[in-house]
């Protein structure tokens, strides 16, 4: 796909997202919109699979370790014909297979349940060490929050996959900046982020999480490394693409309103006729 | 066969030994430790097969998050450690990575219980059965010894779906050598007829219980004794039937009185056949270094302390 495909099929992830959240009156939309574009660029560029053979043998998996940003995964699965985009509106409501967080028994597409943080990028580390271990050429792609990687567990997983020379294995980390509390560097700094991952020996680079032609880049790099899995520091604005979520971390974890809906999707839809 | 002449080994060891046999049939099986090998026994399967044991490093968590992933992909792993750590400190990652998706991974969970002996208090894990039945589609397995150690581990393969299992790391009597023995996940065994009082028993205190009743029937009381491998799905059927029959069931686990075998048991007889129950087992404390065999008399789970709480019990509950 070109960056502009890429862009506008960015935008109706982003869409889809606002929608998906306003319809439940609760999820995360600003780890979401932060994490849109790299979601478009797995599904719709990076990733070997079919969206009609979600169970495909072969395909390359992704895990959502920072699993309440279901709302962006689920839009980039319906965007990409998982499922019905209209779906969404039924996110976390009862009976829905939307879970709140990513359930791999009831969605298609997705291929792992997560939402207590830390423990995606372990099950991802298990995926990419068993596909060596059968002789499989798949690769594995994981997304974390900045704030995530305060979890302990990330870097029992981060020594286990630089030690095991996992490099089928991506580990992305969605790097806005925000947490509940606030700022990352205000509550429990996790920086340096790109040094931490080198000390466990991953290659460590960094990445404009809203520019294509920067993804491009950033996720050849990791395919061309041999002999160490790589971590991408994703540079991020939380809640992009919506003025008034933009760096706000207040909507981290709370939908908008009626007024602010239309607000959201005015935004988005002047983006997209921009493109 | 009394039990000072029956051969003794530990429940880990038949684990191990399962382990490699088994390696053998499933090309996609695999065992993950935590720098724990040699005492979960599961050193001989990585001597069998080195490529396919994983030593994660002192790492439960993500132990069980790797095997979370390898079962994701069609591996079937057995993730070992000590039942502190694999039921304890990963419970959280038992709950959501393996139990939620419902993936099919088995804890091998050894030195569960007081018998892990010197270590003490803090090794001693006996909140591990009440940890693991709370989560939804856990099989929960305590074998009572060597025999059913291995025919519980070779089950647990067959079934699809996250499994526990409890060793010991004590030696313990070889009880289930007789040529009828067949296991099944799910099937309790009446080892011992009675009419007078049940005991269900799990693990250790099986043996211990047997050797119980032996003294029981020298005093005219006729215990019923029922080993309880499987903690979950209990089989009600059989503890409702034998408490109908007996009126009065005593429960007797290496384990705490809350939330274990003891708990399990009275669930199910409250729905259906409410009877007075003995519950045997830690009584809500914690352990303390000390000798096995010292610690399992001390805290009443031998033979001696359960024939002496059953007899109680039988007495109160005729006057």
């Amino acid at each position: 796909m070109t960056n502009l495909e890429l862009q506008k099929k960015a935008n109706e992830v982003r869409k889809g997202i606002m929608m998906a959240v306003h319809s439940a009156k609760s999820g995360h939309p600003g780890g979401s919109l932060s994490a849109a574009d790299i979601f478009t660029y797995l599904y719709f560029e990076e990733m070997n699979i079919d969206p009609a053979n979600p169970k495909m043998e072969d395909r390359d998996r992704f895990i959502l370790s920072k699993g309440h940003t279901a709302p962006g995964l689920y839009s980039a699965l319906a965007n990409r014909g998982y499922f019905p985009v209209e779906d969404l509106k039924t996110l976390r409501k009862l009976g829905s297979y939307l879970q709140g967080h990513p359930d791999m028994k009831q969605i298609p597409g997705v291929d792992m349940s997560s939402g207590s943080l830390g423990q995606g990028i372990s099950a991802a580390a298990g995926m990419a060490l068993g596909a060596k271990m059968k002789g499989q050429d798949y690769r594995v792609y994981t997304l974390l929050g900045d704030g995530e990687i305060q979890e302990g567990q990330v870097w029992e997983a981060a020594m286990f996959a630089g030690y095991r020379k996992l490099d089928n294995l991506v580990v992305i980390v969605d790097n806005n900046g925000l947490q509940i509390d606030g700022k990352i560097e205000d509550i429990c700094s996790p920086y340096p982020i790109d040094e931490k991952f080198a000390a466990f020996n991953f290659h460590a680079i960094h990445a404009d999480a809203h520019d294509f032609d920067d993804l491009r880049r950033a996720f050849k790099e990791a395919r061309d490394t041999k002999g160490m899995p790589t971590a991408i520091i994703a540079h991020s604005v939380k809640g992009k693409g919506v003025s008034f979520m933009e760096n706000q971390a207040d909507w981290h974890g709370k939908a908008p309103n009626d007024e602010q809906y239309a607000v959201a999707m005015a935004d988005l839809e002047r983006i997209g006729e921009s493109l | 066969m009394s039990s000072e002449t029956r051969k003794k080994v530990a429940t880990r060891e038949g684990y191990g030994k399962a382990l490699v046999e088994l390696g053998a049939e499933y090309p996609n099986l695999v065992v993950l430790d935590a720098d724990l090998a040699a005492a979960t026994k599961t050193g001989v399967f990585k001597k069998a097969y080195p490529e396919r044991h994983i030593d994660c490093g002192i790492a439960e968590s993500n132990m069980v998050g790797v095997a979370a992933g390898l079962a994701a992909i069609g591996m079937i792993p057995f993730v070992s450690s000590f039942a502190m750590f694999a039921a304890g400190r990963a419970f959280e990652q038992v709950r959501n990575s393996v139990g939620y998706p419902h993936l099919n991974v088995k804890i091998g969970a050894t030195h569960a219980g007081i018998t892990v002996g010197e270590d003490g208090a803090s090794h001693q894990c006996n909140e591990d059965i009440a940890l693991m039945r709370t989560i939804p589609g856990m099989v929960v397995m305590c074998p009572a010894d060597e025999v059913e150690a291995e025919a519980a581990v070779k089950a647990a393969v067959k079934y699809e779906g996250p499994v526990y299992l409890r060793f010991g790391r004590a030696v313990c009597p070889v009880i289930n050598d007789g040529p009828d023995y067949k296991f099944e996940i799910g099937k309790g065994q009446i080892v011992r007829e009675g009419t007078d009082v049940t005991i269900a028993a799990t693990g250790i205190c099986v043996g211990n219980a047997l050797e119980a009743a032996d003294k029981l029937a020298q005093d005219g009381i006729s215990a019923e004794v029922i080993n309880i491998c499987t903690i979950k799905p209990l089989d009600e059927e059989l503890v409702i039937a034998s408490a109908k029959k007996t009126g009065k069931v005593v429960t007797a686990e290496e384990h705490s009185i809350i939330g274990g075998l003891g708990s399990a048991v009275c669930d199910a007889l409250c729905k259906a056949n409410p009877v007075p129950v003995c519950k045997i087992g830690i009584q809500d404390v914690f352990g303390e270094s000390g000798p096995a065999e010292e610690l399992v008399e001390k805290y009443g789970l031998d033979g001696a302390g359960i024939y002496k709480t059953v007899k109680e019990f039988v007495g109160k509950r005729d006057k």
